[in-house]
């Protein structure tokens, strides 16, 4: 028996069966954890004292109620930018290394309601800037598939830890392709919702227009459960959008008869690794296979979606840090005065990618400089949605990779902010857009996961979910990453 | 438009971070590539076209202005790296 490979909704069955215990999966998540965390490096806390304690408590009331949550006894890591109240939650800065959070954010209002289990929170790059997780200010994560690659990033711990089978999901979040391209790079399934999709509150604030919740599982399935769980309108967030949740299990009907789907040339061409090309366009053979439609469009203003977002991101996350000052939470240098304790607190506690992004956003915003970088990049933005709205009046999905390539060497790109920052460029123009995607792995270039981007129709994360899984059910499954041990 | 190391300092101290001499070195030459890059932007017209600062369409959300519980003080320091009196504790901010 080995549960943690296992698909959620098998994991539900044999809980309501009596064939195993909110105890028995946490005692597997952890010793799991033990085996392979210091090759992987995951995680920033593990709550091994919470999760056992939760999982008494819910093997009590499960057995006087039988009522069971969607995602009843169900270990999950948890992103360490999102607020667990009495849980260290870091962001992975050494500003916030001290930050005990004193609410819970509304995702996990939700997942507690839904009786699963958080067992840690996952590493990051430092308040979610970076696209392989070395920007943590506290650790590297490993990719399982290879030590000496990145796991991708932000969400690099998250996806780390559900490839390695540490956890059954994660949850992280995406401003730029941050669930996605780690979820691409680690041979997981990220799912970015809609914007507005799921309540930001107690979502530490990076870029906020851009910023979403979302979850990383090992397949289509188990994040329609885990969206289910996380979706909908919440007063604490203003931006969240009051619009119905349908059944999202319900839409995985397997059925892609007669979808229209658009290739945009823009993410096929001369940037995207002739390996991860081909096995993209495999996927597209085996949807059309079942019957979808595939053709070749243009979305013309996509290759300034890097420009535009390294922009609009970093004005955004200059203003949100602002809060970062020593003087209410985390870590404060000693100084004698109130600009110097600015000063000293900030500067030892950002680490460079955080302090380059300040810098940059500060400047697209100052007096002389804001029409020509702020605004020009926001009036980019309206023609790179606009052309997201034009091809989705005449298909239902877009599709291409995730990533321009498979996960790269720890190292190789740290060094140079530009050509990491090329590295979201499939992803980039979703959250410009604010529309849902996923990530679905597609095989391997070299040994190495890669991933299928499927975008959708704001709000429609339905057929992205029913696309990715018609797929997954199709493709033949990717071996396990070769971490050894095992899962049972 | 290029930036100089004098407006590498000037943008460090309007955002609150004293850089090293080596980091405003490092700075000056990334934020050039990074603007430079930037400007591809500019081989486009966006004359007319409405910028967008949000996806949603919708505008102020508001509520009824009620009194809610909110946290007691405590609670609300539990974070605070010092206080005093029930309070948040900062060095002078005024000369005596």
């Amino acid at each position: 028996m080995s549960l943690l490979k296992e698909p959620l909704k098998e994991i539900h069955k044999r809980l309501s069966e009596g064939d195993c215990s909110a105890k028995d999966l946490v005692d597997l998540s952890l010793k799991r954890i033990d085996e392979v965390e210091d090759r992987v490096g995951a995680f920033i806390t593990v709550d091994r004292e919470g999760a056992r304690a939760r999982a008494e408590e819910l093997d009590k009331q499960l057995a006087e109620e039988g009522e069971r949550g969607l995602l009843a006894a169900i270990p999950a890591g948890i992103k360490d930018n999102i607020c667990t109240e009495g849980l260290l939650t870091t962001c992975a800065s050494k500003i916030l290394a001290n930050y005990t959070p004193i609410y819970d954010a509304t995702v996990m209002k939700k997942l507690r309601a839904a009786q699963a289990i958080p067992v840690g929170k996952t590493n990051m790059d430092e308040f979610a800037m970076g696209s392989s997780t070395e920007n943590s200010g506290f650790h590297l994560t490993r990719n399982p598939w290879d030590p000496e690659r990145v796991p991708g990033g932000s969400s690099g711990g998250s996806a780390a830890a559900v490839a390695a089978g540490e956890v059954f999901f994660a949850l992280g979040s995406d401003t730029g392709g941050s669930i996605r391209q780690p979820a691409a790079f680690c041979g997981v399934v990220g799912l970015k919702p809609t914007y507005g999709r799921v309540s930001r509150f107690g979502l530490v604030a990076f870029a906020s227009s851009l910023d979403q919740i979302g979850p990383l599982t090992k397949n289509v399935e188990d994040a329609a459960y885990v969206l289910q769980a996380i979706a909908g309108h919440d007063p604490m967030d203003s931006t969240s959008a009051d619009v119905e949740v349908p059944d999202y299990l319900s839409a995985l009907t397997g059925d892609v008869k007669g979808l229209k789907v658009a290739v945009p040339r823009e993410l096929m061409g001369d940037g995207i690794d002739p390996g991860v090309r081909e096995q993209v366009l495999k996927a597209l053979r085996v949807l059309e296979g079942m019957g979808a439609v595939c053709e070749e469009v243009s979305l013309p203003h996509v290759r300034y979606a890097v420009e535009t977002y390294y922009l609009l991101a970093p004005a955004e996350a200059s203003s949100n840090l602002a809060r970062y000052d020593g003087v209410r939470y985390g870590v404060r240098a000693p100084a004698d005065n109130l600009m110097e304790l600015y000063y000293n607190s900030r500067s030892t506690g950002f680490g460079a990618e955080v302090k380059r992004r300040i810098m940059l956003g500060t400047y697209a915003l100052s007096s002389g400089y804001y029409d020509a970088y702020y605004l020009k990049a926001q009036k980019v933005r309206t023609l790179i949605k606009r052309d997201f709205d034009q091809i989705f009046e005449k298909y239902d999905v877009v599709i291409g990779p995730t990533t321009p390539t498979t996960a790269f060497r720890i190292g190789e790109k740290v060094d140079d902010p530009l050509t990491m920052y090329l590295n979201d460029i499939c992803t980039i123009p979703v959250n410009l857009a604010g529309l849902p995607a996923i990530s679905v792995p597609c095989g391997l270039s070299g040994g190495l996961p890669v991933g299928l981007q499927v975008i959708g129709r704001p709000f429609d994360e339905e057929t992205v979910l029913r696309v990715a899984h018609a797929y997954e059910q199709q493709a033949e499954p990717l071996p396990e990453p070769p971490l050894g041990g095992d899962r049972s | 438009m290029s930036i100089s190391k004098e407006q590498v300092q000037h943008v460090a101290r309007l955002a609150r971070l004293s850089l090293t001499q080596e980091e405003v070195e490092r700075f000056t030459v990334q934020l050039n590539d990074i603007l430079r890059f930037a400007e591809k932007l500019n081989e486009l017209d966006t004359e007319g076209v409405e910028p967008t600062s949000h996806v949603l369409p919708m505008a102020n959300v508001l509520r009824e202005d009620e009194v809610r519980p909110s946290w007691p003080r405590e609670k609300v320091l539990i974070n605070a790296p010092e206080q005093k009196d029930g309070m948040f504790r900062v060095p002078p901010v005024f000369e005596e």
